[in-house]
């Protein structure tokens, strides 16, 4: 028979392939939930998956951006730092009399500054996104806590403390502009020419260049999105606690984020992955927080099991596409 | 063993090999006989077989049931990689499968280590290793890292650990792809002492001029079937290309663009361009429907040249000019947007995105411009030019959303070039179009050539590839240290070139 037929098979098996990369890490997120009711016996109640919803928000808006840096081969280490320097500033901005509403306007426009220089050094000065991002995720800590004064900034009376705990037909808030993130992700990354340049970018940078995309651009455009989105992250939590600690708060969210990328099963060299396999990524994350609290388990070992679910878990899904290549 | 035995008994028989992968055959009853002391090439397009037969006979794949392969007339069974081994079966890899970071000698016993009281003896391991790369005549030490070695030096080195497992028959698959001339030279030294030492290398190679100067036999494959097998003494170009491809060789080189009459404008010119480092004060120009050759050796300067006009590198002296008037390419884009395209010479590396789908591929370099307001993807017009492109460059695939690194090396060819043919340019800079291509791609892309001068579009090729710029230029440039060090006009004579590449006057080849 004919080589065209062989081509057809290895056609069929790779489109096989690529849709069983896309479904995922979804059974393990359905696993999970079914394990921890059948443990707690209250896992998926309406109020419950309520709070996960608002457990998975603000990490699931950091990993948005961070999708957009880990897609195009970067990372950012700073979005937890971006998102307490935007807190700080969203409190401090919500006590102007009149004008307390502008503090999350402010918050993201302060995140999208850290983003903007994060890129300008990255795409201009050639310098390595991992270093870059090492140096301000501390630089921006120092920000957020000189910003305070190094003390924690209250508003009692916050004017949006609506997003934070308010709900909408139901819907908590913090939910919905997580979902919206989402959406507007996606429409970025797969209807637009950007979107495109961005996973041109991340699968072969200097192919891109000699097509005629302007690389430094597109990484200028994937850091400051990953600093508007810390910078909007920072509002959600400011909105929820009332209050911001420039040394406190987001400490460790940048790892969080990484996660449910990788979870997402994005790679973390670039030019293959998906926002709703972060969104997927971030709902496991944040069922485990949820699950392990309702089944009892302490602190100590939630972060132990945590740590091992996710080695685990990307382990077999890196398996299971190996073992489909194969001929 | 004597000569007569050789005839008799041929060292290795393969008959009637079949392989069914699922619903589709891959391999249908076919046979190789390969004597000791013998270079048999195998030929054959892309899926053809040549790499299935290959796995079966070093036990990657077990063959259909009804097959039989001998050695030395004696029948055995290969089953698995280890056995094959044992029966002195060697598969040189393309991708090197070398620990960078061991000896030389170390990666030649690499698994196979001889051991005193279950310690690695290196003592011994030096003793044994030396005699093997004295046996190839490799000047360089066994003691020395991999990761210190040229790709060239690396083959050695697999081949030398062929050696210490006693190999008789070794496969060497398209050995030379990444190879300097140089390097290729050396090779074809040791090939020739294997030879010597009665072993049989069985040589995949689309290289016209490697399976001249080495093979004894080359037998073909076409979709997965016996073609036939010439001795060295029948081998000629078109017998090969008919048998590979099932069809007549003469219409392989296309050149009814040279039927197009009346006045032809300059294009493309350049004046004086250089980087100071590899490219020296290099002017040229490239008129409507001309195709130029640019010959050289490896090294002389042609891809660095093609890259300063296109933008892709700074250039320190020179202007470029389309159309008589000077044009400013500081970048790609500038140089695309002029109506300059360049396809390079590694479509893998530096081309294609291949965990993206043939239809993004294509449009990658118009889709900004394509798009509909905000920068929205325009679906409907990418599809559009992704089939028309597939149709018109017969680009063979299932669909235009499959990614674009399932498809044979050809056809990726040919989708990197519709990219560049999407962007309409006046002037196109190919170089090494048909490198890693099979013939029926080759003789594809050649009539893709001939059509874009036909519409009277400059056409720039670098080929490494004589045969073809004779084949396929008008003029031709040569290059030699970063210079052009003269110029070929018809009627094109290899020799000619030689002599300009090589800096040596006057007719010597």
């Amino acid at each position: 028979m004919t080589a065209g037929e062989t081509e057809q098979t290895r056609m069929d098996k790779l489109k096989f392939r690529s849709t069983l990369t896309a479904l995922g890490m979804l059974p393990v997120l359905v696993l999970l939930a079914i394990g921890f009711h059948v443990l707690s016996g209250r896992f998926l109640s309406v109020n419950n998956l309520s709070i996960v919803m608002q457990q998975a928000s603000i990490n699931t808006v950091l990993a948005a951006g961070m999708t957009f840096v880990i897609l195009t081969g970067g990372i950012d280490l700073s979005v937890g730092s971006i998102l307490a320097a935007s807190a700080m500033i969203a409190v401090i901005v919500s006590l102007v009399p009149d004008l307390g509403m502008l503090g999350v306007p402010a918050a993201i426009a302060a995140g999208l500054a850290c983003g903007f220089l994060n890129g300008a050094i990255i795409a201009w000065l050639k310098l390595p996104p991992f270093i870059v991002t090492l140096g301000s995720l501390t630089a921006i800590r120092g920000v957020a806590r000189l910003l305070g004064s190094d003390t924690t900034v209250f508003n009692p009376d916050l004017p949006f403390d609506f997003i934070g705990n308010g709900s909408l037909f139901g819907v908590p808030w913090l939910a919905i502009i997580a979902i919206a993130t989402i959406i507007v992700s996606w429409f970025i990354l797969k209807r637009t020419v950007l979107g495109t340049w961005i996973y041109a970018v991340g699968g072969n940078s200097e192919a891109a260049r000699l097509t005629g995309i302007k690389v430094p651009l597109v990484l200028l455009f994937v850091y400051s999105m990953s600093g508007l989105l810390s910078g909007l992250g920072g509002a959600m939590s400011a909105a929820r606690l009332y209050a911001a600690n420039g040394l406190q708060l987001g400490q460790a969210y940048e790892l969080d984020a990484i996660a449910a990328v990788i979870l997402g099963g994005t790679s973390f060299v670039g030019g293959v992955g998906s926002i709703w396999g972060t969104l997927i990524g971030a709902l496991i994350i944040a069922v485990l927080s949820n699950g392990l609290i309702l089944v009892g388990v302490s602190d100590i070992w939630q972060y132990i099991i945590k740590g091992l679910v996710i080695i685990v878990a990307v382990g077999l899904d890196r398996y299971r596409l190996k073992g489909l290549s194969r001929t | 063993m004597t000569a007569t035995a050789n005839e008799q008994r041929p060292l290795l028989e393969m008959r009637d090999i079949s392989k069914t992968f699922g619903a589709s055959k891959a391999l249908s009853q076919v046979s190789l006989t390969v004597r000791a002391g013998e270079v048999h090439a195998l030929m054959g397009e892309n899926g053809a077989g040549k790499s299935t037969l290959m796995k079966i006979l070093s036990g990657a794949y077990t063959a259909d049931p009804g097959g039989s392969v001998l050695i030395e007339g004696v029948p055995a069974t290969l089953g698995d990689p280890l056995k094959a081994k044992a029966y002195g079966i060697a598969v040189i890899y393309q991708e090197l499968s070398l620990a960078p970071n061991l000896t030389v000698a170390q990666n030649m016993f690499l698994g196979n280590e001889p051991s005193r009281f279950g310690l690695a003896d290196r003592a011994e391991m030096r003793r044994r290793a030396d005699p093997i790369l004295k046996q190839l005549g490799i000047d360089f030490d066994a003691s020395r890292r991999v990761a210190e070695l040229s790709l060239g030096e690396r083959q050695m080195v697999e081949i030398a650990r062929a050696l210490t497992t006693n190999a008789r028959i070794i496969v060497m698959d398209e050995p030379t792809t990444s190879l300097t001339s140089r390097e290729t030279e050396k090779l074809f030294d040791v090939i020739a002492r294997l030879k010597a030492d009665g072993i049989a290398i069985i040589y995949i190679s689309h290289r016209m001029e490697e399976i001249y100067q080495l093979s004894d036999r080359v037998s073909v494959l076409r979709d997965g079937a016996y073609v036939g097998t010439l001795d060295r003494a029948d081998l000629s170009a078109s017998k090969l290309v008919s048998m590979m491809v099932g069809r007549d060789l003469s219409s392989f080189y296309k050149k009814e663009h040279r039927q197009v009459t009346g006045e032809r404008a300059a294009v493309l010119a350049v004046r004086n361009i250089g980087d100071g480092v590899k490219v020296h004060d290099c002017s040229f120009e490239v008129r409507a429907g001309e195709v130029l050759g640019i010959a050289g050796l490896v090294g002389s300067g042609r891809t660095e040249l093609a890259r300063l006009v296109y933008g892709a590198d700074r250039r320190a002296t020179g202007d470029v000019m389309l159309n008589g008037k000077p044009i400013s390419v500081t970048s790609p884009r500038d140089a695309l947007d002029a109506g300059i395209a360049y396809l390079t010479e590694d479509r893998k590396a530096l081309g294609l995105f291949l965990d993206m789908s043939i239809s993004d591929n294509i449009n990658i370099g118009v889709i900004a411009a394509d798009a509909k307001a905000g920068g929205v993807l325009d679906f409907a017009r990418a599809r559009e030019r992704a089939a028309q492109a597939v149709k018109s460059l017969s680009i063979r695939t299932a669909g235009t959303q499959i990614n674009v690194g399932a498809l044979s090396g050809g056809n990726q060819q040919k989708a990197l070039l519709a990219r560049l043919l999407e962007t309409r340019p006046k002037a196109i800079i190919l170089d090494e179009p048909t490198r890693g291509v099979d013939v029926g791609a080759k003789s594809e892309i050649y009539r893709i050539i001939d059509e874009l001068a036909q519409n009277g579009i400059a056409i720039v090729v670098i080929s490494s590839d004589l045969p073809e710029i004779l084949g396929i230029a008008d003029r031709v440039l040569v290059m030699r240290e970063g210079r052009i060090a003269g110029e070929v006009n018809q009627p094109i004579e290899q020799e000619a070139i030689m002599a300009f590449a090589t800096g040596t006057t006057g007719t010597a080849a």
